[in-house]
């Protein structure tokens, strides 16, 4: 069967970025109606090349051709009016415009020069339809959790395709890592849009760190590694195994290991106590014990109130009723700072908006806890700042290796360990994970969750979030199920604990 | 172009833009005014175009480098020009109240009746920001409008005038042959860059600056952070006060710094802070307050009439801030001219086709 001709095809495609050389003379292509998978460790340049096509970053070297016709972008809105329409990793949308607004921005139906508020919400509206989502197109974006914005994103990336909004105009879709803060369901919703799309004969470039998402929808892959191509193969004729060493260079046994470790024994004494701690409108007064060494994992659905469990625990939001307890002590958890100086920490889902300053370098915000803590009379001395920031760069292999770097130029994967070392330098005694993996790729994924256990086996408590069931249970001693805003159960993780039982727990809504 | 990689590192140095503009304004006045470099020594005390540029720049240069500080937390502080005239106006007033006017310990005094007044000020401008969350534009206009009519009060709407040699020193004094006023702008600017620098506190202010939320939650107590610059401007704004009125001997309560801020703001904006806060630069700063005054100076000395010389400010303020922006450059002068790569807050964010960068507020979702 002959191939027919590519929609887009990229040869020797080069960056530079001060220092660093993101791009070096990567070829891609992608045909019409494929789903193409882009595939590489964190900082492997994923993100990049999808910036240099659609314009974000200007060109270095290599040529651009579209249609067979050369190109070259010097803006993303011009990428967009030749059909390409793209998903960055790091959504831009306005949380407190509405749904529909954001879906529109930038191309709101016009008559006489002025909006058309009416039709603006009303094909806002069908083309949420149309992507069998159910979402209020009327109701302000930040009033959403993180992956329904995602969602948004992406609305608004298949509507901007033509001018009525229809998405007819896509030729290329690009996605970068839509899916790190989706649920299986949503999941599998956008997968059945893209296929949908692919139907219609529109190019798809995915990226993602789930392999087996890659598996499940992608024809084709192509796989980088340190900013150069090394192979590009039909998604049949490579194997999981053969693709995590295509990607990082090298057989990954690490992830095995992790499979069948033993949960340590030794946990000790209580070290938390949650006494009724709830919050209106955030989740229901639960109670929660978190002992010594001891890693607890909560499951649940999104928007089941993990996230507001764990920010309560940390002075994040107030609770409005219950008390805290740590180490015996009551917590005022008025602040943040009060948990604190408990010896709580926290790395946030939203590296972007509630970790990191983007702006300051790699040291910088790695020190930011550490020296916030001692306030700002006492910098912590350099040398020994120095060393903390070189350790942790190391431990967890922050790329590039770099601690000048502003962390706004680091690749998503990479800014999510720098978030981890800021809190890891505190030694805190009890670490709050909110999907601490998201965005990582596959070989950190497991250095990461092997981290999480030595960490509990000094004795560290752990607060561990993961939208993967796999993920929690293979790490916690407990398990709390949430649903509805509300912790339903705490279950003592054993054998007999799988995800479907987690599931079913989910379903049924048992209370404890 | 031909570009070498030594050039195009010096390019890329934060403070190149900033010091190119004040060489060229330099250069600008040399067809007019053919001595403009040269430095004259008489009666023991330095003259010169040079000399008078940074005297006449020094009250500008505190109250733009307390302005940094401000910036830098992601504020504004509109209430300078008026912390100005209230300081001037309570110094002179105290001091000519006196029956020896020329007495140190009087002089001192009033001085420190004026910053103190000065540091209420700023008291109170963190205390409406970081206490009651409101929004620092308007939480310092109050300041900024009712503070005139404070200094007039304490004027009694009079331009009164002191007659103290002590109080000439700081503003209209030389030691070492040197204004002295340029002897007090190095020592804020070195308190100023050692209290940043040395300790945390620089650190803090641009995380503060540069992610609110984010510094919340890693437990900067922000409320403090905020509170201590406010105060901290108003205090380098008040000792700007003194020195005003020490020049002219005089407290001018509807005229003494008036639109300081204005300029102030300019000048740390020239200097390559960004008014959405996060990081600063102090020394970006003094060189952005020279580039101001070099500019009043130089409207002066070719003679633009009084009647243009807003407007042709205006258009200078508008080009310096053209050429420091790289994608005006790039634009202009083709990509990678001048070796200018994108600057920071370009580079990150994928330009969004409807939404200025300080509409969008970025989220990773990933
Ligand atoms: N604006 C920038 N300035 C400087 N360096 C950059 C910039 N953007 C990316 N880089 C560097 O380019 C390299 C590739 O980054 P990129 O974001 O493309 O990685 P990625 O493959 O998308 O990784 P991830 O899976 O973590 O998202 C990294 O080393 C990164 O630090
Ligand atoms: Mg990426």
């Amino acid at each position: 069967m002959a191939e027919p001709l590519p929609v887009l095809e990229m040869t020797g495609i080069v960056k530079e970025f001060p220092g660093v050389r993101a791009l070096s003379g990567v070829d891609f292509r992608l045909f019409p109606g494929e789903i193409h998978a882009l595939l590489g460790e964190n900082g492997a340049g994923k993100s990049t090349l999808i910036k240099v096509l659609t314009g974000v970053y200007s060109l270095d070297g290599g040529t651009v051709t579209l249609n067979g016709a050369s190109v070259r972008f010097t803006s993303p809105s011009g990428a967009q009016q030749a059909g390409i329409s793209t998903v960055y990793q790091e959504v831009n949308l306005c949380p407190n415009l509405s749904v529909a607004e954001n879906i529109f921005i930038g191309r709101e139906p016009t008559r006489f020069g002025r909006i058309q508020w009416k039709r603006l919400r009303r094909e806002a509206a069908e083309l949420v339809d149309r992507l069998g989502l159910d979402i209020d197109v009327t109701a302000p974006l930040s009033s959403y959790p993180l992956a329904v914005q995602q969602l948004v994103a992406i609305v608004r990336a298949v509507g901007t395709g033509d001018s009525d909004g229809s998405g007819s105009g896509t030729k290329v879709l690009i996605l970068d890592e839509p899916t790190s803060s989706l649920d299986r369901d949503e999941v599998l919703e956008l997968f059945a849009l893209m296929r949908r799309l692919k139907g219609e004969g529109v190019a798809i470039l995915f990226v993602s760190h789930f392999l087996d998402q890659i598996y499940e929808v992608c024809d084709r892959m192509t796989v980088l590694r340190n900013g150069t191509l090394v192979g590009e193969h039909m998604v049949r004729d490579l194997d999981q195994v053969g693709l995590v060493q295509l990607m990082i260079g090298k057989a990954l046994d690490q992830l095995e290991e992790l499979h069948d470790h033993q949960l340590h024994a030794d946990v000790g004494e209580s070290l938390l106590t949650a006494d009724g701690v709830g919050r209106t409108g955030g989740i229901a007064p639960f109670d929660l014990e978190i002992k010594k060494g001891e890693v607890v994992g909560l499951a649940g659905l999104l928007g089941s109130g993990r996230t507001e469990l764990a920010r309560l625990l940390f002075g994040a939001d107030q609770p409005d009723s219950g008390k805290v307890t740590i180490g015996g002590k009551q917590v005022s958890m008025s602040a943040p700072n009060d948990a604190i100086a408990a010896g709580v920490a926290y790395c946030s889902e939203n590296r972007r908006t509630e970790g990191l300053v983007p702006d300051l370098t790699v040291r910088e915000n790695i020190i930011l806890a550490l020296q916030a803590a001692r306030g700002w009379v006492r910098p912590v001395p350099a040398a020994q700042r120095d060393e903390l920031v070189a350790q942790y760069i190391k431990a967890l292999d922050i790329r590039p290796a770099n601690p000048e770097a502003r962390v706004g130029q680091l690749s998503g994967g990479n800014q999510q360990k720098v978030l981890l070392a800021r809190w890891l330098i505190t030694r805190p005694k009890l670490l709050i994970l909110d999907e601490p993996t998201r965005g990582i790729d596959i070989g950190a994924k497991a250095e990461i969750q092997k981290l999480v256990v030595s960490l509990s086996e000094e004795g560290m408590s752990v607060l561990y979030i993961a939208a993967e069931l796999e993920e929690v249970l293979r790490l916690s001693h407990t398990i709390g199920v949430l649903r509805d805003r509300r912790l339903v159960a705490r279950l003592a993780n054993g054998p007999e604990i799988t995800p479907t039982r987690i599931l079913e727990t989910i379903a049924s809504g048992e209370h404890q | 172009m031909t570009t070498t990689p030594r050039w195009r590192e010096l390019t890329r140095h934060h403070l190149f833009w900033p010091v190119a503009v004040l060489v060229l304004l330099l250069l600008v006045n040399v067809p007019f005014t053919p001595d403009f470099f040269s430095v004259k020594m008489t009666d023991g005390h330095l003259y010169g175009s040079l000399v008078s540029i940074v005297l006449f720049g020094s009250p500008l240069i505190l109250v733009a480098v307390g302005m940094t500080l401000v910036i830098a937390t992601g504020g504004i502080d509109l209430s300078v020009g008026a912390v100005v005239a209230i300081t001037g106006a309570l110094s002179c007033s105290y001091l000519s109240d006196q029956a020896d006017q020329a007495a140190v310990s009087g002089v001192l005094l009033a001085m420190g009746l004026g910053l103190l007044a000065a540091v209420v000020c700023g008291l109170w401008n963190g205390f409406l920001v970081a206490r009651m969350g409101i929004q620092p534009i308007i939480a310092t206009l109050i300041i900024m409008v009712a503070g005139r009519g404070v200094a007039q009060l304490i004027t009694d709407g009079q331009i009164i005038t002191v007659n103290s040699e002590p109080y000439k020193l700081i503003g209209g004094g030389y030691w070492l042959t040197l204004p002295f006023s340029i002897f007090v702008v190095a020592a804020v600017v070195a308190v100023t860059v050692a209290l940043t620098r040395r300790t945390a506190l620089g650190l803090l202010v641009e995380s503060v600056g540069g992610n609110a939320e984010a510094s919340r939650l890693v437990g900067i107590r922000s409320r403090r952070i905020k509170i201590m610059v406010y105060v901290f401007c108003a205090l380098c704004a008040g000792i700007a006060g003194l020195m005003i009125s020490s020049n002219t001997s005089a407290a001018d309560g509807n005229n003494a710094g008036l639109w300081i801020e204005l300029d102030a703001i300019l000048a740390v904006v020239i200097g390559g802070t960004s008014l959405l806060g996060g990081r600063f630069s102090i020394g970006g700063t003094v060189v952005g307050a020279l580039v101001i005054q070099t500019l009043t100076t130089t409207i002066y000395t070719i003679g633009v009439p009084t009647q243009t010389n807003l407007v042709f400010k205006a258009a200078v303020v508008i080009i310096v801030c053209l050429m420091q922006s790289p994608k005006f450059r790039a634009k202009v002068f083709g990509a990678g001219g001048f070796g200018g790569k994108r600057g920071a807050k370009q580079a990150e964010a994928p330009a969004d086709t409807a939404a200025t960068p300080e509409t969008v507020r970025t989220m990773e979702v990933s």
